[in-house]
């Protein structure tokens, strides 16, 4: 067994955050409206059509331009000294600390341990039939190196996309059938199949013990 | 049965009907503080569980003092009912259905279109009936078609009478078999409003359908209010005689509807009580005040607190108006002299309910259908007329009307006797001209030649469809264009779709300048000002406005829209939210209507919806094409109640006359073009076009999250949805507006551009 996943999950409890570094969208005179270590949330919504919690105003040309926080978390790090001057584009002004939830934590350990199998270039991508009838059967089906698990629908052209990695089963899948996929997004996740039981386990431990 | 077990059966039936009769106040109180209610309620309870444990005389001695309670609260609530009241008895569980009317009311019935749960719109219900009289000995039975909205009786399903779209599509298909059947209608509105949704055929648009429908269909209609909630109401509404229960509301929203708006209330809080007993007293919706505007004809008496489902008195007197109003509007279409001894003879019935002292058949020759169409035609020019309108006194008034008239000649004249001619005769050439053109072109070519040298061909944009544009470019303006005020100002602008689409900010002189108010990235549309169309879509020095003396009022007496009003006219320096004006497009004439933003958000009143029947007609009596251009319009004006909803038939009824004569109507949304207007006089519109980044529909997004339950997409309202959803036949760029608009005339129109 080559993946240490208590490890990598001890990574995870040790430091349950993820800092998204927030820099200025452009130049202008910036004017923060959050405080530093304040609670911040994200877009709400089904459609995130509400707004987050508003973090700074930039001003360009008399064009006030607010900017709203684009997940919840905590604020640090704020450059507070740059209140009510002006800034260049591309400035770090705060970081928003995001408390992982189990979905993220389980996300991204599965990003960390299985192949991906990732999106060539900006198109539609669906399963190949054949695929689509072994994962509704048998949930997880094997997949071999020289398969073609997946069609790639660009311009009405259809391109059937070949495995090359590592023997595995098809443990994930990351797209919507038909749905547009941006280049280099995972499409597929696969592991082998003597981790399989044991990231089984891991997942189920996280779904039941993380809070 | 022993004795002993009988009285208790009967005592334990008593329990039951006092238990109904309180709770019953204390439905339409809603409140157990209202007189002593609470404690009557309480003492019920208790002689309920002691029932077997007190003595029987005891057990009768305490109900008897309960009922003298309840009876003294019911002649107190009676004498003091309020319009809040009449509210809540409507929407009582006890009150009576639809369902209860067809079983009570008509002799037998067959549902049509589903029944039960199993059904297309179980809030929507048809079916055929037959409804029979006593006359003397002598029994006759007439066959209906009976349409309303079901309430239901606490079925979920029944969506509390809120039809669907699709409901009300059910709903025209049996007035169309009704039609075609040549039988009556009976309509019952039993509805606090449309299902607000968008999905096919959308609740605007199949409202607007219905009412185009109604406004000539050829059978006699009438209709009895109960809950009369707005758009919901009208959907089925437009009959040739309007009952109401005398304990019903017709409405144009519902009373929190309302407060919310006049509080400012946000969305999820709580409108005070007192707030929504005060806009139901303001928005005039009770049998009584609606007799008194002129919105509906006769009130049917209802037992003091309102008829429930067990009221069979008051479904006899309902049995005896229905028939009784279905034989006055027969009468009437048919000879005066009959209406009139028909009306002596029921004056001499002694009030009986039970008994007709003549029978009418309800069959109706094609004159009498025209006639009945003519009078429903008038009798919704009539509603809300009068209101506003500041009559011209003296000579001007007299040169005014004899400049009406002039006109009228003038234009029957020419398109009405003339034209028809002249296409005969034209059609006649040219059906001898392609016979034997192939004889005779040797001898006319050289002198058609010669005719042509001597008397060339003018330049007329009328003569074709298409001729028009190749002669003459659209783009070569001879005018300074008009800039928007809005570009005077130095500052830049984020679109909305800068994130999605990458736009760069826009500086406003150049935005409202050079581009129009479109991003030049996205193409989004930023609102204008009105008077950016008045000056760019039509011809120069061709914009005449008319009938500028009419102006909004506050007819219902709303209490501080009068200061509301002031304002807007101060502010805008206009009297009502519409312009109708005479213009032209490239040189085609036309009549024009447009409601816009800055006057209480373009909302239609009676005014408004009087100055839109008033452009129609003229645009009928000039044989023009119609433009109604929406700049923006809120709906309906609540400040009016009732007064403003009935501008929905009166406006759909216009505009039905004017395109059955061969008239072009052509209706153009921007900005935000919601509810009754959508829902009527724009929504029938067979040419509807949007321009781009307007939003369409029926019902906003808080409507819609507080009466579904459930939240909409951002982008539900779109013009581009609504055109996926076949409310809109185009997406015009504001750019384009003129060119397109001139393309639509000549398109659509054709050579009968000036009429069929």
């Amino acid at each position: 067994m080559d993946i240490d996943l208590n490890a990598l999950l001890e990574t995870y409890r040790k430091n349950p955050f993820e800092d998204h570094v927030l820099q200025s969208v452009h130049t202008g005179i910036i004017t923060f409206k959050v405080q530093e270590d304040q609670e911040v949330h994200g877009p709400e919504g089904k459609w995130h059509q509400k707004p987050g919690t508003l973090l700074y105003q930039l001003e360009r040309e008399n064009n006030i331009k607010k900017i709203y926080s684009p997940c919840s978390g905590t604020i640090i790090d704020l450059r507070r000294d740059l209140n009510g001057s002006f800034t260049e584009a591309g400035v770090d002004l705060m970081s928003i600390r995001h408390r992982l939830d189990k979905d993220e934590v389980i996300d991204r350990i599965l990003r960390d341990v299985l192949i991906l199998f990732t999106a060539p270039q900006r198109a539609r991508y669906l399963l190949s039939p054949e695929f689509a009838v072994k994962i509704e059967k048998q949930g997880q089906p094997s997949i071999q190196p020289g398969d073609e698990p997946i069609i790639m629908s660009l311009m009405k052209r259809d391109t059937n996309l070949v495995y090359s990695s590592t023997p595995g089963v098809i443990y994930k899948v990351y797209f919507q059938q038909g749905a547009l996929v941006e280049e280099g997004a995972p499409l597929l996740g696969i592991c082998q199949e003597e981790n399989l039981s044991y990231i089984q386990q891991v997942v189920n431990k996280i779904k039941t013990e993380w809070e | 049965m022993p004795a002993k077990d009988k009285t208790m059966m009967d005592s334990g039936k008593l329990i039951t009907q006092l238990y109904d009769r309180a709770t019953y106040l204390i439905d339409i109180k809603k409140s157990q503080d209202w007189g002593n209610i609470g404690d009557i309620l309480k003492n019920l309870h208790q002689v309920r569980q002691s029932i077997f444990d007190l003595d029987e005389q005891v057990v009768f001695e305490q109900l008897e003092q309960l009922d003298a309670q309840i009876s003294d609260l019911e002649g107190r609530l009676a004498r003091s009912i309020t319009p809040a009241d009449v509210v809540n008895i409507v929407r009582s569980p006890q009150r009576f259905t639809l369902m209860d009317v067809l079983e009570n009311v008509y002799d037998s019935f067959t549902e049509l279109g589903g029944s039960g749960d199993c059904n297309v719109d179980p809030a929507m219900v048809a079916a055929r009936a037959t409804v029979s009289r006593r006359v003397k000995d002598k029994l006759y039975t007439h066959q209906i078609m009976v349409i309303g909205h079901e309430k239901g009786r606490g079925e979920e399903f029944r969506n509390g009478g809120c039809a669907r779209p699709w409901g009300n599509d059910k709903a025209l298909r049996y007035m169309h078999t009704a039609e075609t059947e040549g039988i009556p209608i009976h309509f019952y509105i039993f509805t606090p409003g449309s299902y607000p949704i968008e999905d096919y055929p959308g609740a605007a648009q199949q409202i607007a359908r219905n009412l185009y429908a109604m406004a000539k269909l050829r059978t006699p209609m009438i209709s009895f209010i109960s809950e009369g909630g707005s758009g919901g109401a009208e959907a089925i509404g437009l009959a040739d005689m309007r009952l109401m229960a005398s304990h019903g509301y017709y409405s144009v929203i519902s009373p929190e509807g309302a407060a919310a708006i006049e509080g400012k209330i946000r969305e999820g809080h709580k409108v005070p009580k007192e707030l929504i007993e005060h806009c139901a007293a303001q928005l005039r919706m009770t049998a009584r005040d609606n007799l008194e505007l002129g919105t509906i004809d006769r009130v049917v008496q209802e037992p003091p607190l309102g008829a429930k489902r067990e009221d069979y008195a008051f479904f006899r007197r309902l049995r005896y108006e229905m028939i009784r109003a279905t034989d006055e509007v027969v009468l009437q279409a048919k000879s005066f002299r009959a209406m009139r001894t028909y009306a002596l003879k029921m004056d001499d019935n002694d009030g009986s309910v039970e008994e007709f002292p003549v029978g009418v058949h309800w069959e109706m020759d094609r004159s009498e259908i025209r006639r009945l169409l003519e009078l429903r035609s008038e009798k919704y020019r009539r509603m809300g007329q009068g209101f506003g309108i500041e009559e011209k006194k003296g000579l001007l008034a007299g040169l005014s009307k004899a400049k009406e008239l002039a006109e009228a000649g003038y234009y029957e004249l020419r398109y009405g006797l003339i034209r028809p001619h002249e296409k005969n005769v034209k059609k006649v050439i040219s059906e001898v001209s392609s016979e034997g053109s192939t004889f005779l072109r040797k001898v006319t070519e050289p002198v058609r030649a010669m005719y042509e040298f001597v008397l060339p061909k003018t330049e007329d944009v009328r003569t074709g469809p298409m001729e028009g544009v190749e002669r003459r470019s659209i783009f070569i303006e001879e005018w300074e264009p008009y800039v928007s005020p809005l570009a005077n100002e130095d500052r830049t602008i984020t679109c909305p779709n800068a994130e999605k689409s990458g736009c760069q900010d826009l500086w406003v002189p150049d935005l409202y300048g050079e581009f129009c108010g479109v991003c030049p990235t996205c193409g989004h549309h930023f609102p204008l000002e009105y008077q950016w169309y008045l000056e760019n879509l039509f011809d120069r020095k061709t914009l005449k406005e008319f009938n500028t003396h009419i102006v909004s009022q506050n007819p219902l007496r709303f209490q501080g829209f009068d200061a509301r009003l002031e304002k807007d006219i101060k502010k805008t320096g206009r009297r009502s939210s519409i312009i109708t004006f005479d213009a032209g497009v490239n040189g085609i004439k036309l009549v024009g209507a447009m409601l816009f933003s800055d006057f209480r958000n373009g909302t239609v009143g009676s005014a408004e919806g009087e100055k839109f029947v008033r452009a129609c007609d003229k645009a009928r009596i000039t044989r023009r094409p119609f433009l109604a251009y929406i700049h923006t319009t809120g709906g309906i004006r609540i400040n009016e109640g009732t007064l403003g909803v009935v501008q929905m038939p009166k406006c759909t009824m216009a505009v039905r006359e004017y395109i059955d004569s061969g008239g072009l109507y052509i209706v153009v949304y921007d900005n935000n073009s919601y509810a009754g207007p959508v829902a009527s006089f724009l929504g029938c519109s067979p040419y509807q076009f949007a321009i781009r980044s307007s939003r369409i529909g029926f019902a906003g997004p808080r409507v819609i999250r507080e009466t579904t339950g459930q939240d909409v997409p951002p982008d539900y309202h779109s013009a581009h949805n609504a055109l996926k959803r076949g409310h809109i036949q185009g997406i015009w760029d504001r750019r384009e507006f003129r060119k397109r608009l001139y393309e639509a005339l000549v398109t659509m129109g054709g050579p009968n551009l000036y009429y069929k």
